[in-house]
């Protein structure tokens, strides 16, 4: 009998125990040795593996936990928390999020450790040290499924007016600029390329043959290599990544030239681990950083570096715009408003 | 001395009863699930309301943000697109569960527990899946999207297809426990007065099933019109109310329009839930106690044509999860069709990778385990406290609020009030301890319900025996209300640890980038265009839901041989 | 109101165990208990009795401290138990429903107040052997409640409400479960049972039978009063009330009015009432009471005193007697129940539609004001 009791009481008592050690155990999080360093980023889900071992390999002491969303999810994110800052630090972010942050006083000036080998143009020149500094470019590309296009009669689009052709009319899919970083450099860089008037206008044309906007820059391209759509405005990365798995897929530049934005990190100003903030920033300006990027991108911000990724479009380095980050930080919110309200709710399809 | 007198006496001594052991007990007891659904319900809807008041910087703004949302016609949109949605859905969902459900009652066809176990499928998956399958189906690169004769699965049609499997053993439990509550005496008077089959079906099992029918339609209306999962793959550009919420929130982080959305929401499911209560009420008086249960007769024809139709809808059901596997094996559909295990590599992917998946387990196990314990107690409390009315009344109200939330609400309301910096609970925030709250509350009333039956259905005297035999209340509840009601606390197990592997729509908000959930990749995945993977996922998820459903089902009949010998047949 | 009453067991000294006083239960706005004043002594075996709602559970379980009164104080073995919790109280309970715990034995059932009083095992297993002999279920303690009858059951449950040898046993309607012969059966057992352990022994029951065959004294209750506390023979003999005497046995109620210090008239008869008529005065309204059985038939003169000629419009053979109701001109519509015995009717030939000759006998009728 007292053997039973004991068992009951002290199984009980475990009960009990469990629900209040969970709510602070879990709740507290474990006591780690390595320091955990949150990180926030756009970078793509795929890429991400890599770069935590690579990095985790030159710092042991660190472990790195990614939050990773679409650049629009991730700045709105990184917004909304602006009085009480979660991340400690934001890389692989879009060049003109970290713009629009850093205005809003979020990061800390850090110069890494050979920032100088970079080229200047990846490096925030506004403050000393840089409140934000570049990895990288992506670049618009847009994603056309052959078999697809040869069995609707949609020829090859080579420009971006092509696109707005009445017989795409439903073929073309692109990323929401609003949650999408994709997205936003490819709106930004039509109003850059052709001025405000004529680039929404443009973009009331491509609105008409747009199927759906989705929600991240990657889904377009996966769309038309699965066929779902046949075009999809996406980025070079996605696009190559798509043909290389083997999706019948074209990989166009448009010739009028091509958005493109640097992802680029900074440190949050209130980190409670700017040792290990520095550590990652330090060795994303390395060489072998640099030679990580290059694998999947085409152009990085260390001269020299690149060499051509399999299956990016040849000239695409060529086309890449002038692309004006300051602008595009200053007038991304209102561009977004505007955009939104314009063909934020495509209501139901009409029928065919 | 006067002997046995009954006199009137002018001050008889008023009572002051002195507490026991066992009531201070119980009243602290009452008072820590008090305060748990107080931080775990009330708070968190509270701070929800008041958010829809503020404008960006926590300033009082009265009405503004709902005067702009009614001004803005996209949103205004979406209520008409999700009451038409949730009307369609709910018609269709209803008919065909009646049918189903009829032909489960009131037939004698063979394979009965078949088709009802077929028809519970759908309830181990998250809404999203078949939304997946249905673009692999009627898609534009769908298997049949001929079926379609041109029109798009992207928009209305697909939502309501998707929503009509995912609601459908929701309604059909409801409508089966309806019709199996006829009285035989009834259809016996009937055909003794030579009445039509047909106006025996009106007149009698229609009006018999009538609450039962209305409880469900009130029930598949919230699910539709709460629920994102469909809408969010499936949707198209075509917007309901739920996908709003999480494009103002996760989108664009505009958490104040989110909370307006969020209320708004929250109209249609208090009215139906108000009305389904009001409903149930009625219901009580008309299940005589003296019903002789109704046993159908065989019937060739009406059985096979009964079969038929289960059949029809049984295909359906397996044939949209056999479509989620089979694409979860393709290597690109539609070019690749060779046969791979590539796209259960979720490390390489969009949504926590594996991660996500044992997170899920994890948190459904808490999940089953600490919301067992503490709705059970709960209930377990409500009962038996003696006195303490006005609390106990409270903590009652509290446990039935959570069904008339919609997750979405919840998971918002959640953001609000425990990422508040000022909040000392805010060190929960982004951690497991928040998903499991979240879904025990998520999931709270039913379970409740359920425990508050077995309690009902105990002897009321077992606690008076006890004092009287002077044994602490706890080691009665232990010895022998746990035991006896032990079915009972695993159905509330199971229920919890399904429900917490398939929700999207409450944690989608609260999740963070240490606990990943497997539903929530499912999500993910799909918006990355991962479609294939995001049908992965939903298959371990369904497999690992469906496995534990088989545990549940073995471990249910072992107690059942166990304790034969007690339990009262 | 006053009674007076025989004690149980006369003649011997009795002490007081129980002390009730000026109990009050109120349910909201519903008075449940008004103001009961009651004192039970050692080693009785007391019945509530009356109809549903008439507050003798409230009573009970006021006693138990499972619901404690509104106002009033309660005194047990000269403890103020008034506002003690129930766990604190010295008492054994039975229920209707026996409340057995389906899930343990039936010896596990009987001990499972004795684990908890650090009794060493072997001492609780004679303990439990020693309850069940004494219930005559010896055999039966590996079994579970399922396995038993109804009245098996109840005695475990009464095995288990003794078991921590309480000094008051509370047995709440116990036997209205059962079917009729194994009710007369465990009464038998229950009586025995409280001789032999002399236990103080309070019992809720709405069965007159029940309480007549059992009790020592019978409390009767109704509306949340008592209205007569006695013996079985003085509750059936010489109830205080028309309330008391309707409900115990079957009565006859005639209206009449007060003609005299003894006598009364019911419609055009003229009774004698050897009791005298309780110092009512001359004309007013009274109601007066006689038990079927009282009614005479064998060997009453016409003209006799309080004798009167009456028709038996119905004869109902009741197994051990018959019932008869007569009907009488000089009482106008007034109906009579009389119970004749299987003897009577043979030896009188009473037939429906005869016409006889009965008497009320003085002695036994009863006055009460109309009310």
């Amino acid at each position: 009998m007292r053997v039973r009791e004991l068992c009951q009481k002290s199984a009980l008592f475990v009960a009990a125990a469990a629900v209040g050690l969970f709510a602070l155990g879990l709740g507290g999080g474990a006591a780690l040795a390595k320091t955990q360093l949150l990180v926030y980023t756009a970078i793509e889900a795929d890429e991400l593996a890599m770069f935590k071992r690579e990095f985790e390999k030159d710092y042991p002491d660190v472990n790195v936990k990614w939050v990773r969303d679409s650049t629009g999810i991730v700045t709105a994110k990184l917004l909304a928390e602006k009085n009480n800052p979660k991340a400690d630090i934001v890389w692989g972010l879009a060049a003109t999020s970290l713009v629009m942050l850093a205005n809003e006083g979020y990061f800390q000036g850090y110069a890494p450790k050979g920032l100088d080998k970079l080229d200047p143009a990846y490096v925030d020149s506004q403050n000393n040290p840089p409140l934000w500094v570049g990895q990288r470019a992506w670049i618009a590309s847009v994603c056309y499924n052959t078999v697809e296009g040869k069995k609707k009669g949609l020829p090859l689009p080579t420009s971006w007016q092509d696109l707005t052709k009445a017989v795409y009319k439903g073929h073309v899919v692109m990323p929401n600029p609003n949650s999408s970083g994709t997205g936003f450099l490819d709106v930004s860089s039509w109003l850059q390329l052709w001025g405000e008037e004529k680039g929404w206008k443009f973009m009331d044309g491509l609105h008409k043959n747009i199927a759906w906007y989705t929600h991240s820059g990657s889904k377009p391209c996966k769309q038309a290599a699965s066929g779902e759509i046949p075009i999809g405005i996406s980025f070079a990365y996605r696009g190559a990544k798509s043909k290389n798995k083997g999706a019948p897929l074209e990989i166009v530049a448009p010739k009028e030239g091509l958005g493109w934005d640097i992802e680029a990190f900074g440190i949050v100003r209130n980190t409670k681990n700017l040792a290990a903030a520095r550590n990652l920033a330090d060795w994303s300006v390395t060489l072998k950083a640099n030679k990580i990027y290059n694998k999947e991108y085409a152009v990085v911000a260390m001269p020299g570096v690149a060499k051509p990724v399999k299956n990016f479009p040849k000239d695409i380095t060529k086309k890449m715009i002038k692309n004006d980050f300051a602008w595009a930080a200053a007038n991304r919110m209102r561009i977004l408003k505007k955009w939104q309200s314009r063909y934020g709710a495509k209501s139901l399809p009409k029928k065919k | 001395m006067t002997e046995g007198v009954t006199t009137l006496s002018a001050a008889a001594p008023l009572a002051r009863p002195i507490l026991s052991r066992d009531d201070w007990i119980m009243r602290w007891g009452m008072l820590v699930l008090g305060v748990w659904l107080s931080v775990a319900v009330v708070l968190p809807l509270y701070t929800l309301l008041s958010k829809g008041l503020e404008d960006h910087a926590g300033r009082f703004v009265g009405l503004a943000n709902f005067a702009e949302f009614f001004a803005t016609p996209v949103l205004f949109n979406s209520i008409y697109n999700s009451l038409t949605i949730a009307i369609i859905s709910t018609v269709i969902t209803i008919t065909l569960a009646f049918v189903y459900a009829y032909a489960l009652t009131r037939s004698c066809m063979p394979g009965k527990g078949i088709f009802k176990g077929i028809a519970m499928v759908p309830i181990l998956a998250p809404s999203l899946l078949p939304a997946i399958s249905l673009v692999y189906l009627f898609g534009n690169q769908g298997m049949i999207k001929g079926v379609l004769m041109g029109e798009t699965i992207y928009g209305p049609i697909g939502i309501v297809m998707g929503e009509v499997f995912w609601t459908f053993p929701h309604a059909l439990i409801i409508i089966i426990t309806a019709l199996s509550m006829a009285d035989a005496r009834l259809y016996e008077a009937a055909e003794s007065l030579g009445t039509s089959k047909l106006r025996t079906f009106f007149t009698v099992t229609l009006p018999g099933a009538r609450y039962g029918v209305i409880s469900a339609c009130f029930v598949v209306f919230t699910l539709v019109i709460t629920d994102f999962g469909v809408p969010k793959v499936i949707g198209g550009q075509y917007n309901v109310l739920a996908t709003d919420v999480y494009k103002q929130v996760i989108g664009q982080q505009n958490f104040q329009m989110g909370a307006v959305v969020g209320m708004v929401l929250l109209v249609p499911a208090v009215l139906a839930f108000i009305a389904d209560r009001i409903i149930q009420r009625k219901q009580v008086a008309l299940i005589s106690a003296r019903a002789v249960p109704y046993h159908p007769k065989p019937k060739t024809r009406f059985d096979m044509a009964m079969m038929g139709f289960c059949c029809v809808v049984g295909f359906m059901i397996l044939g949209i999860i056999a479509v989620d596997a089979f694409a979860s094996f393709i290597q690109l559909w539609p070019y690749n069709l060779t046969l791979t295990l590539y796209n259960y590599d979720f490390d390489l992917r969009d949504g926590g990778g594996w991660a996500s998946y044992r997170n899920s387990i994890v948190m459904a196990s808490y999940t089953a385990v600490i919301g067992t314990v503490i709705i059970f107690a709960g209930a377990y409390l409500v009962e038996k406290i003696r006195g303490f009315t006005v609390i106990r009344s409270l903590v009652q109200f509290m446990c039935i609020i959570p069904l008339a939330v919609p997750g979405l609400v919840l998971g918002l309301a959640y953001i609000f009030f425990f990422n508040h910096p000022d909040n000392p609970l805010e060190f929960v925030y982004g951690t497991m301890a928040i998903l499991v709250i979240c879904t025990v509350t998520h999931f709270y009333t039913v379970s409740h319900l359920t425990a508050t039956t077995a309690l009902k259905q105990m002897d009321p005297e077992f606690e008076a025996v006890s004092m009287s035999l002077k044994v602490p209340f706890y080691k009665t509840f232990w010895r022998v209300t746990v035991p006896v009601c032990v079915p009972a606390i695993l159905d509330i197990s199971i229920y919890l640890f399904v429900n917490a592997m398939t929700t999207v729509s409450a944690v989608v908000f609260i999740y963070s980038a240490d606990t990943t959930l497997a539903s929530v990749a499912v999500l993910n995945m799909d918006d990355a265009g991962e479609v294939a993977s995001a049908a992965a996922m939903g298959m371990m998820i369904v497999c690992t839901s469906a496995g534990v459903r088989v545990l549940h089902a073995l471990l249910t009949r072992g107690i059942a041989r166990a304790s034969q010998a007690w339990r009262v047949r | 109101m006053v009674t007076q009453e025989t004690p149980a067991g006369s003649g011997n000294q009795r002490t007081r165990y129980l002390k009730i006083e000026n109990i009050t239960k109120k349910f909201g706005d519903f008075v449940a208990l008004q103001d009961i004043s009651l004192d039970i002594y050692k080693g009785e075996f007391i019945c509530f009795l009356g109809p549903s709602g008439c507050g003798k559970t409230t009573l009970l379980r006021a006693i138990a401290g499972l619901d404690i009164q509104t106002s009033g104080r309660i005194e047990q073995g000269g403890k103020d138990i008034s506002n003690l919790p129930a766990a604190e109280r010295n008492f054994g309970i039975v229920f209707q429903s026996y409340a057995l715990f389906p899930n343990l034995t039936v010896s596990k059932n009987v001990g499972y107040g004795l684990v908890n009083r650090r009794m060493g095992k072997a001492a609780i297993g004679e303990r439990v052997a020693e309850l069940l002999d004494l219930v005559g279920l010896s055999d039966q303690g590996s079994k579970y409640p399922a396995q038993l009858s109804g009245g098996e059951q109840q005695r475990v449950a009464l095995a288990r409400a003794l078991a921590t040898s309480p000094g008051l046993l509370l047995l709440d309607e116990p036997l209205s479960a059962l079917d009729a012969k194994v009710r007369v059966f465990l009464r038998q057992e229950i009586k025995a049972l409280h001789r032999r352990l002399g236990v103080t022994t309070i019992m809720v029951t709405h069965d007159q039978e029940e309480a007549l065959t059992m009790a020592d004294r019978i409390v009767v209750m109704n509306q949340g009063t008592i209205e007569q506390v006695g013996t079985p023979i003085e509750i059936y003999r010489n109830p205080m009330n028309r309330c008391v005497g309707d409900f115990v046995g079957i009565m006859n109620c005639l209206s009449g009015v007060v003609t005299g210090a003894a006598s009364v008239r019911v419609g055009a008869m003229e009774f004698d009432c050897a009791n005298g008529v309780g110092g009512l005065t001359e004309g007013q309204a009274v109601t007066v009471c006689l038990r079927p059985e009282e009614i005479a038939v064998r060997g009453v003169a016409s003209g006799g005193a309080n004798s009167f000629e009456a028709r038996i419009s119905r004869l109902e053979f009741l197994g051990s007697f018959y019932r008869a109701t007569l009907e009488a001109e000089r009482l106008g519509d007034m109906k009579i129940t009389a119970d004749f015995s299987i003897n009577e009717v043979r030896d009188l030939t009473l037939d429906e539609g005869a016409t006889i000759q009965i008497a009320l006998p003085g002695e036994h009728i009863r006055i009460f004001a109309e009310a």
